[in-house]
Formats: structure tokens, C-alpha cells, sequence
């Protein structure tokens, strides 16, 4: 065993930095966002600010407990914490209480906890577990599944929990899997699929379609016309005409009525002020009338006064841009891609692949959050109720994500071990 | 394969990040920094601009009485958006409105706007407010919004004060300080004072939240500014007189007018039939006023500025004034008079003959007034006799007659004093004469004059040939603070001459017409008239100064259609007069009858 003090000189300070500015920044902005005048104490435990504050607390409690733990804990015991939360989202549909249209919570006294806030730690300990192992090659069909069914039966179970937006998280660990081999193409792909699909239902399925035969027949004139190279374009057509029209179906048949609506705002198909488009309306006006150098601490209004809705849980980023300006969102935005970026180019440093695997696995899952978050307030994507990270109120997001990260950092603190 | 290659995909998702993180940034800058209508929609969000609306000034009578003052009130207003699920039943009997009612007043409020606040009920009285007030909060949606309201504490001087109403449409677009919903003077003092009595409104911008619930000031109230009450009148009008007067007039039609001589100030101004300013007020104004405009006997009408009458005799001295300037007549010419019989006016009066200018007024003898009209018309030196008309005219309009006199009232009618070629246009050019037109000779045919000249040339006989403008605001805001200045008007008479009329005045009230009503301790100079109209029974006229020697009051007082001038309007006047100079009657007999008497 290493001495105590080794433990802590090898933890990445940058990170460790970043994580501290961004949780106090979001513990400020919770308090300017639900600011009571009667309640004003920053750590009055009444108002969620103060919970908030709680929540800090404990979190650092829990990362110093992360740090303290044996590195090989986690890639020992990974498949185990990936059972065990799979096991809790299991049982949380079976006996959770709905919140908010989601069967996602166990009650506690007073408090909720999310387990699907922990299943993306887990599913990253997983994969990296995965990954580690000896003898992997992307391009054995096992080693391709194997990977999706970690990411899927969590994501699938959280879908069970109507939660989409946690489901499509882990969508994000495709990330990890193009890191590992997977052919840029499935990148590619899957942006292809997004836009094609968001045309559909943009301009509709006949146009869409109609252009992806104009498209097959340019390529028939230019390819190299041998007969495999036919079949391919005539499934790929079929595929894309299939696709299409699975879209229109999909989102007709399985989006409930507020999704629909949700993503035809987005697609400025529809104007709906007061119901679905009020949330993305109302949060880019907060955002909007900040200005360059924003309303100042505490003068935001739009938030303040709960025209923005949920402004400090999913629309935290509002209470930035209102009282902060430009040049608060700025240095949010900074502050994630500085963490993002730290975090890829520790997991390069990594001798050990579970703990490279792992990094790319939280830099997924806090991309896409932040990615999706930041993305629907500014009108970029549609309303997804997801969590910013580290900023958002809430105790088990909160915790989760610093377990998340804390691992990593962990993992990271010990890489000059031996394997 | 070989991990190095693979190691160089983290350059690829290292560009994603940072790809979306720059699409981000650009974005938020665009919707931050370039586009403002964000900043717009925040303040249409959050911030409520709501009028502060200032009181009216008060007015008070020259001694300082209150005589209008405000009361508050509230309107009450609605947001249909926030109305839910309200016990209507319970609402509407708070009100004391019907269902239907609060279905159209809803109806109306929501057609104005869902989101925006509007008028449910006008002018609750703080009765019901105080009433309604701690039940409000089971009716979410509602608010109060204070205003003021007139409140007269006495039922006078209706035609005087005006009254206050909300702005049309029209003004609203003429000036922009009104906005729909404020009030404006419409008449009278209100209307001709609005500026100084208006105050000016003031605006506090509230911060809502989403709910519509007030939050809070914006930027602790930096932009809000206080509303500042309008400046306080204090008027020429003395109350009491004033009072009396309407008291006198009551069941009478017609007009008084008093002035001070000296000052021009207007001291009793009033129209009769009356009404009770208060009735102009609030909710109950639009629908009273429709009551009042539809009476056949014209409560609105102010007849002391915007009734034409034929002065009559009254008007006699002013031939003699303009006889004794122009050098045509003297104390010493005398006219012969044979009464019934004379021509061409003959006389109702039985007196001496030949009579001089002084007992000539004395008696009101009409022969004597005609060859005095027939001279300066065929006689006088300006060239023809239409010239001389002209001149005649002039000297006349120089006492205040045949135009407005410019007071600080509104809608002050001209009188009538004709024109040489309006004699033209009826007569042909060089076919009229004296004899033509003999009847204004005695104050009849064509001219007319309002009450309110009438008293005017009272003072001016008082004063010896000059009057200040007649006006009824004395002060503003402060006591000291002129409200404005009203000219000295000299006319073309040389005061001397006015010394005999003056003293055919005053054997007027001594000897002559008016002897019945003289007032123990104090010497009238006055003259009636009985004045001939179209429209029924002579008009009752009388027009005076008092204390002959130190004119302290010049009234005039006209009644519509009650005969001989020294019955009806000649005890109005003496009474008042009497009333303002002793402060006391010393006539009850007399003053009952005038009380008790109903002409209408």
C-alpha cells in the first residue's frame, strides 16, 4: 500500500478545481433562482439553496471517501455496482413513487433519490470493465453487443421509468465505443439518422423520401455500377425510405401528445407560447435580456419571479445568462469544455484501460448532459429534462455526478500503479 | 489495431466538444449581445408601468370655504387570465351586479386583452371597498385600483365648477398626456383650470411574477415618480352669496351674476334651474347627465354666460352715456313725453313732462330715450347716419356688450349688438335710420347680452366707465399666487358723463322704479327692465352697484319670463345685495316671498 499522502499529490488539482468553482457557482445561481427575500441566508435549510448547500457537503464528503477507497475497488467490484443499480432500477418501478409523470424515485423521509442518476456511473464501470478485459477486438460481433446490452438494459429500464431524457443518456457512451475502435462511420450514421429524421419531420416524410431516391439515382449515375455495389445502394435506399417512414410513424404512434408538441415547437412547426413552447420561450427571453455583462446578482427577473419554469433544477443555466450575461455564459460554457477536455486528456495518460475506458465514459455522459441541457434553454434542442451537471439543484444528481467523477479522478490519482 | 491510431480519435471527440461548445457561444451571443428583442419581452414579463393618478386641487371660496374637494374611490379592476374558479354567486352580491352583468363585464375585459388588467367595475365607493376588501383574496384576479372623485360639500354652483369626466377618444389623440381612462374638466372651472388643477400623474413601475403577483418595485422605485396633486383655486365667489342666491333663484329661471367693481372679481355666479354638482359624479354621472339633458327646462344650460336676453331698459343709460359724450345731450335738454300716446315708442311710465336725463332714467321714460338714440343717429357728427351708427356701436361694444368679455370661463357667448351691415343686408345699403331702428333706443330688437355683461356694465357704472375683466379664480395653489392677469377695460366714455347716469341710478332705487326694495343702511344704484321677447312674457331684468358712494358689489339679475323687472328680479338683487354688504336681511317678509315663489 502507498502512503496516505501519496494519495493526494497524485489527485489532478485542475480537475478537482473545476469541479469545486462549478458546484459553488451552481449553489450561488440555485440561490439567485429561488431567491426569498424572507428567507435570504444563503444556508437557510428551508429553502432549496440551502438544502443545495447540504447536498455540497455531502458530495465532498462523498468524493473524499472515493479518494480514500483502493483504486481496484471499482474495476473489482464493477460488474457488482452494475448489477446492484440495475437491481435498484428494477425494484424502483415495482415501488417507487412518481414524481412528475416519472417512476423514478425512492421516497426517503423527505428526500427522493434517483437511482437512474447512479446507473451512469455504474454503466461506465461496467463497460470500462468490459473494455479491460484481454483479448477484445471491435470487430467481433461479441465484443460489438456486448457493450450495447450494458448500455441498453439500464437505458431501456429508465425508459420503462418514462424518463426519457436519463434513458437517452446513455446513447452517449457511443463515445466510448468510437474510442475503442468503433468505425467513425457509426458517428456519422447516427448524425445522418438525426438529421434525416428531424427533416422528416420538418418538412415531411414524402420530400424526405422523395430526395433520398434523387440522391440514390445521382449515385447510381456516378458510381462504379458492378452488381454489389447496386444491391448496397438499393438496400440503403429501402433502409432510408423504411427509416423515414418509421419517424413519421414513430413520432404519430409512441411520442405522447407533449412530446409531439415539444419537438414541433423546436422544429418552429408550431407556435405555442403558453404550452409547450412557454418553457424554451420564456428561458430564452431570461437569457436573452441579460445582456452582454448580464442583470447583476440578484436582479434577475425572468427567474426570479418564475416565469422561467424549473429555473433551478433543468433551467439553471437561465439564472447565468439572466443575471450574468454573455460573459457568465461564457465562462460556464468554458468551465465544461476546460473539464471535458481534461478529462479526455487524462484518460489518454491512463496505463490501464479500464481507467481510459472509464474516462471517456464520464466525459460522454457530461458532454450529452451538457450538450442537451445548455442546448434546450438557448431553443437548440428540444425540451429535455435532464440535469446540468454540478449546477443544477437536486441531491442526487448532484451526488451522482461526483461519484462519476470523483472515480475517475480516482482511477486517475493511481495510474502510476502497477496493472 | 495498433492503439496509437486509435489514441488520435481523441482529437476527433475533443473537436466535437468543442465544436458544440462554440455553436453554443454563438448563439448565446447572438440572443445575448445582437438581438434586443429579448431584453423587451423581459420587461414586458416582469414589469407593470401603473399611473399614479394625482388628486384634483381643491377650490375654495374667497374667504377660504371648501367648496370642492376629493373623495377616493376605487376601480376595480380585472385580469381574466387569472380569474379561477371564483364563487360568482357571492362576488356578484358584494357588487350588487347580476350574473349577466359579470358575465358581460368578463366578456368585455376579455376582449380587451386576457393578460392584461382592465376595468371590471368603475368607482366602488369606499363603503363597499371597505366591505369587498378582506373578501378579495378568495377572488384571485381582482385588484383595486384607487382614484379620486369631486365631492361638492354643498349642493352649489354647478354651472360655476363644471364638471370632470373621462377623456374622449379624440383628445386622447390631440394630447398625449391623456390616456384612456383619466379624467378632464369638461366644463367650467374644471375645464378652463384643468391644466393647473390636473396635477401632474405620476408612474410606478411594479415588478410581477409569473402569477401576476406583485413583487416588488423596479430597481427599488429609481424610475417611479410620484404623483403631484393639482394646484388649489381660490376663488373670487363668496359662498354664502352664492348659496343665497341659488336659494333666491330656486323655482325661478334665469341668472344672477355679482362682481366686485373694483377688482372685476366675480363674486355670485349662477344659472337657475340648477343642480347639485354632486350629481355629475362617479358612477351615477352618465346616468344623470342623460336626465339632466333631456329636462325640458335646461338645467345644464348656463344662462348667465350662454343666455342672450334683450337687456330692456337697462340698457338706457348707455344711449345716454354715448348722448352726453358725443355732446348731443346735456343735463339741461329736456324731452317731452306724452306718455301712452307718444310716438314712436310711447311710454308706460307716468311722470313729469319734459323731463331731463336724470328723471328720465329715474322713470324709465322711453320717448325721452328714443329722441336721445333719434340725435346721436340723425344728429351726430361722424359723417351720415350710418357712420354715426358705427360710432354708436363702437362705444357701446366699449362697455363690454356685443362681445365676449374674456373671462376665465368657458363657453361665453357674444350677446348681439348689431352691425351696420347686418342693418345693410336687411334693409338695403342707405335705406335704415334712426327710426328704422328706434327699438334699440329702449334695449330692444336686435341686441342681446348675457347676464353675465349685464353685471359687468353695473361695475362699469360703478367704476365711472372702466371694467376689469370679470373672472372667478382669484388664486392658485398658494394663497398670493395670481392665477392670471385680467385687464383694465376703459371705455370711450369720459367718466364725468357717468356721473349723471350714476345719479339717474340712484334715483332709480330712491325715487324712481326700484323705490319699493331700497335697503335701509345702504344706497342702491340700479335700473330695471322689463324686457319684450319672442318667447312668452317679458323677461324681469335689474342691474345695480351698491353702496353708491363705495360700490363694494355690481349684480345683475335676470328672470326669465316673470314680467315687470321691479317685482321679480329687483328684490333678487336687493336682497342680495343687502345679504353681501350687512351680512343680514332686515326684509323677512320680503325675503320669504321671493323664497316661497316658484315662476316655473
Amino acid at each position: 500500500m502507498r502512503e496516505r499522502k501519496n494519495i493526494f499529490s497524485n489527485v489532478d488539482l485542475t480537475l478537482i478545481i473545476l469541479y469545486l468553482v462549478m458546484v459553488f457557482l451552481g449553489w450561488v445561481n440555485i440561490y439567485a433562482a429561488v431567491y426569498n427575500e424572507e428567507y435570504n441566508s444563503i444556508i437557510d435549510i428551508s429553502q432549496s439553496y440551502g438544502k443545495q448547500m447540504i447536498w455540497i457537503a455531502s458530495s465532498l464528503f462523498l468524493g473524499l471517501v472515493i479518494l480514500l477507497t483502493d483504486a481496484r475497488f471499482f474495476s473489482t467490484f464493477a460488474y457488482v455496482i452494475y448489477g446492484f443499480t440495475i437491481f435498484l432500477l428494477v425494484v424502483v418501478l415495482a415501488i417507487g413513487a412518481e414524481i412528475s409523470g416519472s417512476k423514478s424515485w425512492f421516497g426517503v423521509g423527505g428526500f427522493g433519490i434517483q437511482p437512474a442518476e447512479f446507473a451512469k456511473f455504474a454503466t461506465g464501470l461496467a463497460l470500462a470493465r468490459f473494455f479491460n478485459a484481454q483479448h477484445i477486438n471491435i470487430k467481433d460481433i461479441r465484443t460489438r453487443v456486448t457493450p450495447l446490452v450494458i448500455m441498453g438494459i439500464p437505458a431501456l429500464l429508465i425508459l420503462l421509468q418514462n424518463d426519457t431524457g436519463s434513458a437517452l443518456v446513455y446513447g452517449s457512451f457511443i463515445l466510448v465505443l468510437y474510442r475503442m475502435g468503433l468505425s467513425g462511420n457509426f458517428l456519422l450514421a447516427g448524425a445522418l439518422v438525426v438529421v434525416v429524421a428531424l427533416s422528416t419531420l420538418m418538412v415531411g416524410t414524402i420530400y424526405v423520401m422523395i430526395l433520398l431516391i434523387v440522391m440514390a439515382a445521382v449515385l447510381f449515375f456516378f458510381m462504379k455500377r458492378n452488381r454489389r455495389n447496386i444491391i448496397n445502394l438499393i438496400a440503403l435506399l429501402l433502409l432510408g425510405i423504411g427509416f423515414t417512414y418509421s419517424v413519421e410513424y414513430g413520432v404519430s404512434n409512441f411520442l405522447g401528445e407533449h412530446q409531439k408538441t415539444r419537438i414541433n415547437v423546436l422544429l418552429g412547426k408550431e407556435l405555442d407560447l403558453k404550452g409547450a413552447g412557454y418553457n424554451v420561450n420564456q428561458s430564452k427571453i431570461a437569457i436573452g435580456s441579460g445582456g452582454f455583462l448580464g442583470k447583476g446578482f440578484l436582479n434577475g427577473t425572468q427567474t426570479k419571479y418564475n416565469f422561467v419554469p424549473e429555473q433551478s433544477t433543468d433551467f439553471i443555466f437561465c439564472t447565468v445568462g439572466e443575471e450574468w450575461g454573455f460573459i457568465g455564459s461564457l465562462v460556464v460554457i468554458s468551465l465544461f469544455l476546460a473539464m471535458l477536455v481534461r478529462i479526455i486528456m487524462l484518460a489518454e495518460r491512463q496505463r490501464s484501460e479500464f481507467s481510459r475506458v472509464y474516462g471517456y465514459g464520464v466525459a460522454s455522459v457530461l458532454f450529452f448532459h451538457f450538450m442537451i441541457n445548455i442546448g434546450m434553454t438557448i431553443g437548440l434542442v428540444p425540451v429535455i429534462g435532464i440535469p446540468l451537471p454540478f449546477f443544477s439543484y437536486g441531491g442526487s444528481s448532484l451526488w451522482a455526478f461526483t461519484i462519476l467523477l470523483f472515480i475517475f479522478i480516482k482511477q486517475d490519482a493511481n495510474r502510476n500503479a502497477l496493472l | 489495431m495498433a492503439n496509437r491510431t486509435l489514441a488520435s480519435r481523441k482529437q476527433t471527440v475533443i473537436a466535437i466538444f468543442l465544436v458544440i461548445g462554440l455553436i453554443y457561444l454563438v448563439r448565446l451571443f447572438y440572443i445575448q449581445v445582437i438581438d434586443k428583442s429579448y431584453a423587451l419581452s423581459a420587461n414586458n414579463n416582469v414589469l407593470r408601468y401603473v399611473t399614479q393618478y394625482p388628486a384634483r386641487g381643491l377650490i375654495y371660496d374667497r374667504n377660504g370655504k371648501l367648496l370642492v374637494y376629493n373623495e377616493a374611490v376605487y376601480d376595480l379592476m380585472v385580469t381574466p387570465l387569472q380569474v379561477k374558479e371564483i364563487d360568482t354567486v357571492e362576488f356578484c352580491r358584494l357588487l350588487e351586479i347580476t350574473y349577466e352583468g359579470f358575465l358581460e363585464r368578463m366578456k368585455k375585459a376579455v376582449k380587451y386583452s386576457r393578460y392584461k388588467p382592465s376595468l371590471f367595475e368603475k368607482q366602488i365607493s369606499k363603503e363597499t371597498y371597505g366591505y369587498i376588501e378582506e373578501k378579495m383574496y378568495r377572488f384571485p384576479g381582482f385588484f383595486v385600483q384607487p382614484r379620486t372623485l369631486r365631492y361638492y360639500p354643498k349642493p352649489i354652483g354647478a354651472h360655476l365648477f363644471g364638471y370632470v369626466g373621462e377623456v374622449t377618444q379624440g383628445l386622447i389623440d390631440k394630447n398625449p398626456y391623456y390616456k384612456s381612462g383619466d379624467y378632464i374638466g369638461i366644463s367650467g372651472i374644471e375645464k378652463s383650470y384643468e391644466n393647473m388643477l390636473r396635477g401632474i400623474k405620476g408612474m410606478k413601475i411594479k415588478m410581477v411574477d409569473v402569477h401576476n403577483r406583485e413583487v416588488g418595485s423596479f430597481q427599488d422605485g429609481r424610475f417611479d415618480s410620484a404623483a403631484i396633486m393639482g394646484q388649489d383655486l381660490y376663488l373670487s365667489i363668496d359662498a354664502d352669496l352664492q348659496e343665497y342666491g341659488e336659494l333666491l333663484m330656486r323655482g325661478k329661471m334665469g341668472s344672477v351674476v355679482a362682481i366686485e367693481p373694483s377688482t372685476g372679481e366675480i363674486l355670485a355666479f349662477l344659472s337657475s334651474p340648477a343642480y347639485d354638482p354632486n350629481l355629475l359624479v362617479g358612477r351615477v354621472r352618465s346616468k344623470n347627465y342623460k336626465l339632466l339633458s333631456e329636462d325640458p327646462i335646461k338645467p345644464l344650460i348656463n344662462r348667465a354666460m350662454a343666455g342672450t336676453y334683450p337687456p330692456g331698459s337697462t340698457f338706457k343709460m348707455v344711449n345716454d352715456l354715448i348722448g352726453l359724450q358725443e355732446g348731443l345731450l346735456t343735463l339741461s335738454v329736456r324731452y317731452s313725453c306724452q306718455g301712452k300716446t307718444s310716438s314712436p315708442i310711447r311710454c308706460t311710465h307716468t311722470h313729469q313732462s319734459p323731463l331731463n336725463v336724470e328723471v328720465a332714467i329715474q322713470q324709465s321714460c322711453n320717448p325721452f330715450h328714443w329722441q336721445v338714440f333719434r340725435s346721436i343717429i340723425s344728429n351726430g357728427k361722424h359723417g351720415g347716419i350710418r357712420n354715426n351708427y358705427v360710432s354708436w356701436r363702437n362705444q357701446v361694444m366699449s362697455l363690454g356688450f356685443g362681445h365676449k368679455l374674456g373671462t376665465d370661463l368657458q363657453f361665453e357667448l357674444s350677446g348681439n349688438i348689431p352691425s351696420a351691415e347686418k342693418y345693410d343686408a336687411i334693409y338695403g345699403k342707405g335705406h335704415w335710420n334712426a327710426m328704422t331702428i328706434r327699438s334699440l333706443s329702449i334695449g330692444q330688437g336686435e341686441i342681446l347680452v348675457t347676464p353675465l355683461q349685464l353685471a359687468n356694465y353695473a361695475a362699469a357704472m360703478a367704476n365711472r366707465g372702466s371694467y376689469i375683466v370679470p373672472h372667478v379664480v382669484k388664486y392658485t395653489g398658494e394663497k398670493g399666487n395670481k392665477a392670471a392677469e385680467f385687464k383694465r377695460i376703459v371705455s370711450s366714455i369720459d367718466p364725468v358723463h357717468f356721473e349723471v347716469a350714476v345719479e339717474g341710478m340712484r334715483q332709480v332705487a330712491t325715487l324712481g322704479t326700484a323705490r319699493w326694495y331700497q335697503i335701509d343702511s345702504v344706497t342702491m344704484c340700479g335700473k330695471t327692465g322689463t324686457a319684450e321677447n319672442p318667447h312668452g312674457e317679458d323677461h324681469s331684468l335689474f342691474m345695480a352697484f351698491a353702496p353708491a358712494e363705495n360700490p363694494k358689489i355690481a349684480i345683475a339679475v335676470i328672470i326669465e319670463n316673470a314680467g315687470f323687472g321691479s317685482t321679480w328680479a329687483l328684490p333678487v338683487a336687493s336682497l342680495m345685495i343687502e345679504k353681501y354688504i350687512t351680512g343680514k336681511i332686515k326684509r323677512p317678509d320680503v325675503e320669504e316671498h321671493m323664497l316661497n315663489t316658484k315662476l316655473y
